[in-house]
């Protein structure tokens, strides 16, 4: 059953039945009902991780270091843990950027470098030849081995084959074909290969089906389950050591710990692994299920690697198979046929998977980001006057295949032969977590530069190249020896293995200690000590934000230039077809709320962004930037430009100090707006005060009047004097009330501010003579002494001559009712002092009370006790005299006179606006 | 990163206990000769372990925010 047509014949029904499900996947996808939009698919798609190292590889390890194989698989269990964290960042990321692979990632992150992007990719691809190397040898060996049944033989040992009879070549150039067929159809590498990832899941079942199949056999089948295999290799005085690997064997711990670090990075790090893991992704939510479903994946196909090694290693003493071939040599040896066919089936589907991921997200590299940035500046190939590029990339990215195949074929035929699969594999490891610092730091790093990015990528890159790959070729025959046993020119420091005398660790260890100083190092100083470009800079918020931005990142607005929608359409067509340019117009338009193209586009900042994106998801990031350049006007900033956006920030700010005014105004306004606020309600509790004030003030003297005018009335038989004393009492009250009437509406007037003042020069003196002659009467009744003191000289002043008569009246008959009753003497006396006419009318009497010197002045107040003294006049007097004094810009006061009674003055000032006066 | 606050902290604190447990020294307290249900100590922790790591990490994923 193992006949060489049969073995042919199956692995091509199995390409065959890969191309249907792919082809189905594409179909579904095309019906918008697709079918690997769900974590199961997603989680079994990572397992591509799983190649033909784990699938054979792994034993082999295990049969010489025991446990040596383990971090491998548990480095990714502990950094899918970080992927909560550092994956969705990643992923939030490539979407917002439709970034189409690794390399494309980092040029972006790094200002959309095309340099740094061609420099990972050339990392990339001759990182990654050893690995395609390995999986060509485990697929060629184990087809070798297969044909030689039912003998058991090494491939070694078959012999040299000419070229065209390598399994290896055919082996290759099926691959090549394969993937060729399978992953460069359409053109459309940022949107997902979806037929890709459906086969890829698939093969994910195949191989851990086979190989758990094995596993089931050996333990069970050939031993009696894992007790047996253990107890018996416990017996084994060779294997016994195996048991307790960590010490001495496999490099001890610092071999274990470097080995868990490089696979933590490659997981992250390795091209087909961020193929699937990022710009396959369907839904961001699906690395809920893939953080737990994946590391049980990895679990789950290790479980028999220990049994079937020991199994192995029992079965085949001595040392006669290569422990790398145990998988598939037991079953040989067991004569179960069907068996083997399954477990080189599933070699092949864990082989095929890595190639055909890892090379078409290699070709996508090598055409984005390594020669069309190249192509299209080289004005000689006038590629920017091609309709129609979509067949060119396509053709790039093929040729790109083939060679990545075939370089991984001459590194088989080159090298292959000294390493085993895992150490083969580790060299793949080693080159690509020199992307670790660059990719890392550039989601949590503002700080990271272009240059620091690209010294760090050389600097680690050569390391890896001195200590790894270079050793590998010499090993194998292809450089001199001497060069790892004595170092290049003799120079025992420099000798590959060994660098500047570090002994002691394994060859993996080894590189990676010195390779990561090298990297780390340059980035982090070339970085602090450059500075960053504008767009450089842009970008780093634009990764390292990303979480906190619109998913329409914008930073559109950096653009400046002029374009027109013609050229932008054009362009895309070239790149993407028309339909594809067609549709992201009108997806465009949609979004502005126009109707393309009926309505016309503007080609602004936004809508030239919104085409860069478009293109970079076909060509790369740096390519689109040279594409777009290209099709629209860009012009540099001058330093009148400069100014304006300068100006327009300091306007910003501006604006934003004025309105902090308007806010403080607005406090102020609202602080007087309650202030005058709490002022009404004080004005209208006056209100109130005032109106029962006057009505009780009204009433007293209505009521003497009435009382009077009912006894008048009730009794005829009052006799004469009393009768005229009663009448006596009734004009004077009737007086009085015709007096507070009069004030009360004098103080209405005062109060409205409808008073009319009629202003003329006037001489005080006369003033004062005139109000002391109106008194006379009333002093003559009381028997008043008055004392005047006028000057010689007096200024004439502007005054209102009725007002100010009125308040020396009212001061005159104020002294008149307070002044000493047993000796009533007044003085009155005018002075002009420093542009001022002092007026002071004194009493003897007894005087203000200190208490009431300034509340007397104020309405309805009244000197004296109100309870015992019988009320001497309204209150409203003084008030409506400090009112007119205050109104020709002087002052009224109260103060004691030197005989002992109240000395009531006011100021006037000669000349109006003089300041006031302060006595 | 509002809400996967929580979940991120504690994905990471899972790292970090699984790089503390598949580290020396804890590793070599288990690299001793012997058989743990018939499987030798040091794979035994070590798969075991692995196991309820994975199981840990799958009850933080899937626990709604």
């Amino acid at each position: 059953m193992l006949q060489g047509w049969v073995v042919v014949a199956t692995s091509f029904a199995y390409l065959g039945l890969l191309f249907a499900i792919a082809y189905y996947a594409d179909r579904r996808a095309d019906a918008g009902r697709s079918l690997i939009a769900n974590p199961y698919i997603y989680s079994l798609s990572l397992a591509v991780y799983a190649t033909a190292w784990t699938f054979y590889g792994s034993v082999g390890r295990a049969a010489s270091d025991g446990v040596g194989f383990l971090p491998i698989y548990i480095g990714p269990t502990l950094m899918i843990a970080l992927w909560w964290v550092v994956m969705r960042k990643i992923l939030r990321i490539s979407k917002d950027n439709r970034i189409t692979s690794l390399a494309d990632f980092i040029a972006s992150r790094y200002g959309k470098s095309a340099l740094l992007g061609g420099v990972v990719t050339v990392i990339a691809v001759i990182g990654i030849v050893p690995y395609i190397s390995l999986q060509l040898k485990a697929v060629s060996n184990s087809f070798t081995i297969v044909l030689q049944y039912p003998a058991i033989v090494m491939p070694a040992k078959v012999g040299a084959v000419p070229m065209l009879q390598d399994t290896a070549l055919w082996v290759a150039l099926s691959l090549a074909l394969f993937t060729i067929l399978f992953g460069t159809r359409h053109l459309y590498s940022a949107e997902r290969h979806e037929g890709m990832v459906a086969a890829i899941a698939f093969e994910s079942l195949v191989k851990l089906l086979a190989f758990v199949a094995v596993g089931v056999f050996v333990t069970f089948g050939i031993y009696d389950g894992f007790g047996d295999v253990f107890a018996r290799a416990a017996a084994d005085p060779e294997l016994r050591p195996l048991l307790t690997p960590l010490e001495g064997v496999a490099g001890g711990y610092a071999s274990w710990v470097w080995l868990t670090i490089l696979s933590m990075l490659a997981i992250l790090f390795l091209p087909r692994q961020f193929q699937v893991t990022v710009i396959e992704n369907v839904r961001e939510e699906h690395l809920k299920k893939a953080i737990w479903l994946f590391p049980l994946y990895m679990l789950a196909i290790n479980v028999f690697v220990l049994p079937i090694a020991f199994g192995g290693r029992l079965h085949f003493p001595g040392g006669v198979v290569d422990a790398d071939t145990f998988v598939l040599s037991i079953p040989m040896a067991e004569r179960q046929e069907l068996l083997a066919l399954l477990v080189f089936i599933g070699g092949l589907s864990a082989a095929t998977g890595m190639v055909i991921v890892e090379t078409i997200a290699l070709s996508t590299m090598v055409c984005n980001d390594l020669l069309m940035p190249v192509l299209l500046r080289l004005k000689s190939l006038r590629l920017n006057d091609r309709a129609d590029l979509t067949g060119l990339l396509l053709g790039i990215r093929r040729g790109a295949i083939l060679l990545i195949v075939l370089l991984g074929y001459l590194y088989f035929r080159l090298a292959g032969d000294a390493y085993a699969l895992v150490s083969i594999g580790l060299i793949s490891f080693a080159a690509v977590a020199q992307f670790a610092p660059v990719v890392l730091g550039g989601i949590f790093w503002k700080g990271g530069t272009r240059r620091g990015a690209l010294a760090a990528l050389v600097a680690g890159f050569a390391i890896w190249f001195y200590t790894l790959l270079l050793p590998a070729l010499a090993r194998s025959g292809w450089l001199p020896i001497g060069l790892l046993e004595q170092g290049p020119f003799g120079i025992a420091l420099l000798r590959p293995l060994q660098l500047f005398g570090l002994a002691g660790l394994d060859q993996i260890t080894h590189a990676m200690l010195w390779s990561m100083i090298a990297n780390l190092g340059a980035y982090v100083m070339v970085s602090l000590s450059g500075t960053q470009s504008a767009e450089e800079h842009r970008q780093a918020s634009v990764f390292v934000d990303v979480f906190r931005r619109s998913p329409e990142g914008g930073g559109a607005r950096f653009w400046r230039g002029t374009a027109s929608a013609t050229d932008l359409h054009h362009l895309l067509a070239r790149f993407l077809g028309a339909a594809a340019a067609d549709a992201a117009f009108r997806d465009h338009a949609k979004r502005k709320g126009l109707s393309w193209p009926t309505q016309p586009l503007t080609a602004d900042a936004d809508f030239v962004h919104h085409v860069e994106t478009q293109l970079a998801g076909a060509i790369g990031a740096s390519s689109a930037r040279i594409m777009v350049a290209s099709a629209v006007k860009e012009e540099a900033l001058t330093l009148e430009e400069v100014r304006r956006i300068v100006d327009e920030a300091s306007q910003v700010v501006m604006y934003s100090h004025q309105l902090e005014q308007k806010s403080r105004e607005l406090e102020a306004a609202s602080s007087e707006l309650r202030a005058a606020n709490e002022r009404l309600k004080e004005l209208d509790r006056l209100k109130d005060d005032f109106l029962s004030t006057v009505t009780h003030e009204l009433r007293t003297p209505l009521t003497s009047i009435r009382s009077f005018g009912e006894i008048l009335a009730r009794d005829p038989k009052v006799d004469l004097a009393q009768r005229r004393r009663f009448l006596g009492i009734i004009a004077k009250e009737t007086g009085r009330l015709t007096r507070l009437i009069d004030q009360v509406l004098d103080l209405a007037k005062i109060e409205s501010g409808r008073t009319d003042w009629t202003e003329t020069a006037v001489d005080l003196r006369e003033v004062i003579g005139d109000s002391v002659a109106a008194m006379s009467q009333v002093l003559q009744e009381k028997k008043v002494r008055v004392e005047v003191h006028l000057p010689e000289q007096i200024t004439p002043v502007r005054v209102d001559l009725d007002r100010i008569f009125q308040v020396l009246l009212n001061l005159l008959s104020n002294a008149v009712k307070f002044c000493n009753p047993q000796d009533r003497r007044i003085e009155v006396t005018l002075a002009e002092r420093d542009g001022w006419l002092r007026v002071e009318v004194c009493d003897n009497g007894s005087g203000v009370r200190p208490a009431d010197e300034k509340s007397i002045f104020d309405k309805f107040v009244q000197a004296g006790d109100t309870l015992t003294d019988k009320p001497q006049g309204s209150g409203l007097g003084l008030y409506i005299c400090r009112h007119i004094v205050e109104h020709h810009g002087g002052r009224i006061w109260v103060q004691r006179a030197p005989a002992g009674g109240a000395c009531f003055a006011f100021t006037l000032p000669i000349e109006r606006g003089a300041p006031i006066h302060q006595p | 990163m509002h809400g996967f606050e929580k979940k991120g902290q504690r994905m990471i604190a899972l790292c970090m206990l699984g790089c503390v447990l598949f580290n020396f020294p804890i590793l070599a307290l288990f690299n001793v000769p012997g058989l743990l249900f018939g499987v030798p100590v040091l794979y035994a922790y070590i798969f075991i372990t692995w196991a309820l790591l994975i199981a840990l990490m799958a009850r933080v994923a899937e626990k709604r925010d």
